[in-house]
């Protein structure tokens, strides 16, 4: 797997994972090495990973991509022949400018934006971070401004949500079938089946007539917005489905994340998402093989003496055990996503949050097999 | 620590990957071998609990792992389900809402309605008297929660819905588990995190937002996955020189993993002291584990080293 060819012909490259398997910093690096290359590339976050962003020059979440210093990536001894531009999402301005966008009038949108359950539904609600995530990507994409846009998905548990997030909105939406609810007597109200007046009125008693009343308020302000709503997630599903788009799956080699990948991969062929490989961050490699641990005392002792050499062959025994961990994981996983090969990055020793690091993450993304081994030698061995 | 053990609720949150379900499983372990009955509850319909104790599935049933340890996961269709018939009482009827059409639109189009279910249930499970019928008593509930922004949404939930719903079941059962989250004697906000840069960034920015949006405190930071500190700086030094005299591939990699071994466990120290600083307290340390995966004798483990910082 080498990333420059899985994104050569692409516009749309998405990276998906369970949290905390460095997916924001592989989504920039990724995006450092295609700008590197000569492409305009615009990477687009979720994650507050402020040390990173601060190194790239970013300080506050913006949400229009800003254009990193080219000076920067000199510092850093980056051949910098494209553009990376960034931009850290902010969920509800998001979902406030497509408001302000799809509102077919200032009252409607002041309607909208004012109430308090679209304010829940826009703040931090399960769901409403992918969709915004979406939507900005779809703008982006609409502008035509990059060549390529490198998408960090939102660090949800169910890293699945996303996947879901068009139609999840769609179906929300349908909730303007409520307002037939709300008067249950009338014609549309037998239509939706049986029962649906006591249903209100059991409603009713459990939720309380102001609840309900808000919910219609909101329901009908926003039903003016809907088709606009309706056309934009197909738009999206289009988007994610696009011959230019790419789906890649970031991982740590452990047992959690790499089932979370071999789901996100079922969810992915299941909903005929194109899918162009999985990058296995933080791997430990085997070094030991064959060999007896005990040599690692044996032969240390004369310099390091007994006591030393010993905890050095005892942390080289743990290392071994995740060593051997990783492996099997990656092996579980390749043999479940019917992938010859995947891209492994190894356990570097410090956490990648300046330029420096995501240039040596870069160097592993985009090397060929016989630079990568290369690279692996002089990190591990 | 123990006085953690005191409240009858207590909600483990923290970014995604830092060990949320591992440590909310060691204090359940804690719990129940201190005698009590306990409950650890799932949100993310992954069964993680449940499998760490070689059971398939904990669907919306309280399923008995050990002795005195329970485990539950909640999804929202469920817990909507049980509400309405708790709300109804009358079992046709509430079967009639709920398979309506009307209904479901109603459920999945109202934003925040998950979350509330969602922590309604777990409110249900910390009661002392169950509603759910035939159900026993906990001594305490662990809520193994969503990670950070969405578990923090999670908690303010009832006290969005029921501002807005102002009269009625609703607005009144909000009230109730609003005033039982930040009860300080009754529920405990538990952050984990990772000796790492943005975990520890998340869990200081975590801490901001409860307080400011719910009032509330984070009783505990407790950190996973923490090295040792195998080797002294002096010691590396040493490592480092041998490593140029190094004459085999084996003596190399060795010297190699004890010196990442000790940069890592340094950065982590770092990320220590700077966690330590914000918060002015010492967080609860868990030890790396070098297991291939963790089984139950590791919980066991881990369960120990929380007695002991607690």
């Amino acid at each position: 797997v080498n990333v420059a060819d899985v994104l050569a012909d692409k516009r749309v490259c998405i990276c998906g994972g369970s949290g905390g398997v460095g997916k924001t910093t592989t989504a920039a690096a990724i995006a450092m090495g295609e700008a590197a290359a000569g492409k305009k590339v615009a990477v687009v976050t979720i994650d507050p990973a402020r040390r990173l962003a601060n190194s790239l020059g970013l300080q506050e979440l913006g949400n229009e991509p800003q254009l990193i210093d080219p000076e920067l990536f000199a510092a850093a001894d980056v051949d910098m022949r494209g553009e990376l531009w960034a931009m850290m999402l902010d969920p509800k301005r998001t979902f406030d400018e497509v408001i302000e966008r799809l509102a077919p009038d200032a009252r409607t949108r002041e309607e909208v934006l004012g109430n308090r359950i679209y304010q829940q539904l826009s703040g931090a609600v399960a769901g409403s971070q992918e969709y915004t995530a979406m939507a900005k990507l779809y703008e982006l994409d609409q502008d035509g401004e990059f060549d390529l846009l490198v998408l960090d998905t939102p660090p949800s548990r169910n890293a699945l949500n996303f996947l879901d997030a068009p139609d999840r909105l769609t179906h929300f939406f349908e909730g303007r079938a409520l307002q037939v609810f709300l008067r249950p007597t009338g014609v549309a109200g037998r239509v939706m089946g049986r029962g649906t007046g006591m249903v209100f009125s059991v409603l009713k008693r459990v939720t309380g007539v102001d609840l309900l009343e808000d919910l219609s308020v909101f329901f009908r302000s926003i039903s003016g917005l809907l088709d606009g709503f309706k056309e934009r997630a197909t738009a999206v599903s289009k988007l994610l489905g696009d011959t230019k788009t790419v789906f890649l799956l970031v991982t740590s080699p452990e047992r959690e994340p790499v089932d979370e990948a071999i789901f996100f991969w079922r969810r992915l062929k299941a909903a005929r998402m194109p899918f162009g490989g999985v990058i296995v961050n933080r791997v430990h490699h085997d070094l030991l093989g064959d060999l007896d641990v005990e040599d690692v005392t044996v032969e240390l002792a004369p310099e390091l003496g007994a006591d030393l050499a010993a905890r050095v062959a005892e942390n080289f025994r743990d290392y071994h055990v995740l060593a051997r961990r990783d492996r099997a994981n990656i092996e579980r996983l390749t043999a479940k996503l019917e992938q010859p090969g995947v891209l492994m990055i190894p356990h570097l020793d410090e956490d990648v949050h300046d330029l420096e690091g995501l240039a040596r993450m870069c160097r592993f993304l985009f090397a060929s097999e016989t630079e990568r081994r290369a690279l692996l030698d002089e990190v591990v061995a | 620590m123990l006085e953690l053990l005191d409240k009858r609720l207590i909600f483990v949150t923290g970014k995604g990957g830092t060990g949320k379900s591992t440590v909310a499983i060691a204090l359940g372990l804690l719990a129940a071998r201190r005698g009590l009955r306990t409950i650890v509850a799932e949100v993310a319909e992954q069964d993680r609990v449940a499998r760490a104790f070689g059971h398939a599935d904990s669907h919306f049933r309280e399923v008995e792992l050990a002795s005195n340890l329970f485990t539950i996961s909640i999804d929202p269709q469920h817990a909507i389900e049980e509400y309405l018939s708790l709300q109804v009482r009358v079992k046709p009827l509430a079967d009639l809402v709920s398979g309506n059409r009307m209904f479901q639109y109603f459920a999945a189009a109202t934003p925040g309605l998950s979350e509330l279910v969602t922590i309604g249930k777990v409110w249900e499970l910390a009661q002392l008297q169950r509603r759910t019928r035939g159900a026993a008593r906990y001594d305490l509930v662990i809520v193994d929660a969503a990670a950070t922004g969405h578990g923090v949404a999670t908690l303010r939930a009832p006290k969005t819905f029921s501002d807005i719903a102002r009269v009625g079941p609703i607005a009144r059962q909000g009230r109730f588990i609003h005033a039982m989250i930040t009860d300080p004697s009754a529920t405990a906000v538990v952050a984990v995190a990772l000796a790492e840069e943005m975990p520890v960034t998340e869990t200081l920015a975590l801490g901001r937002t409860l307080r400011k949006q719910l009032g509330l405190e984070l009783d505990r930071v407790i950190v996973n996955a923490v090295y040792d500190e195998r080797f002294a700086p002096r010691e590396a030094g040493e490592l480092d020189r041998a490593l140029e005299s190094a004459g085999t591939p084996l003596a190399r990699a060795a010297l190699r993993a004890a010196l990442s071994e000790h940069l890592r466990s340094r950065a982590q120290r770092a990320q220590l002291s700077r966690l330590r600083r914000a918060t002015g307290r010492a967080p609860v340390l868990l030890p790396f584990l070098f297991d291939a995966e963790l089984r139950q004798d590791a919980y066991e483990r881990l369960a120990q080293r929380l007695q002991d910082a607690l």
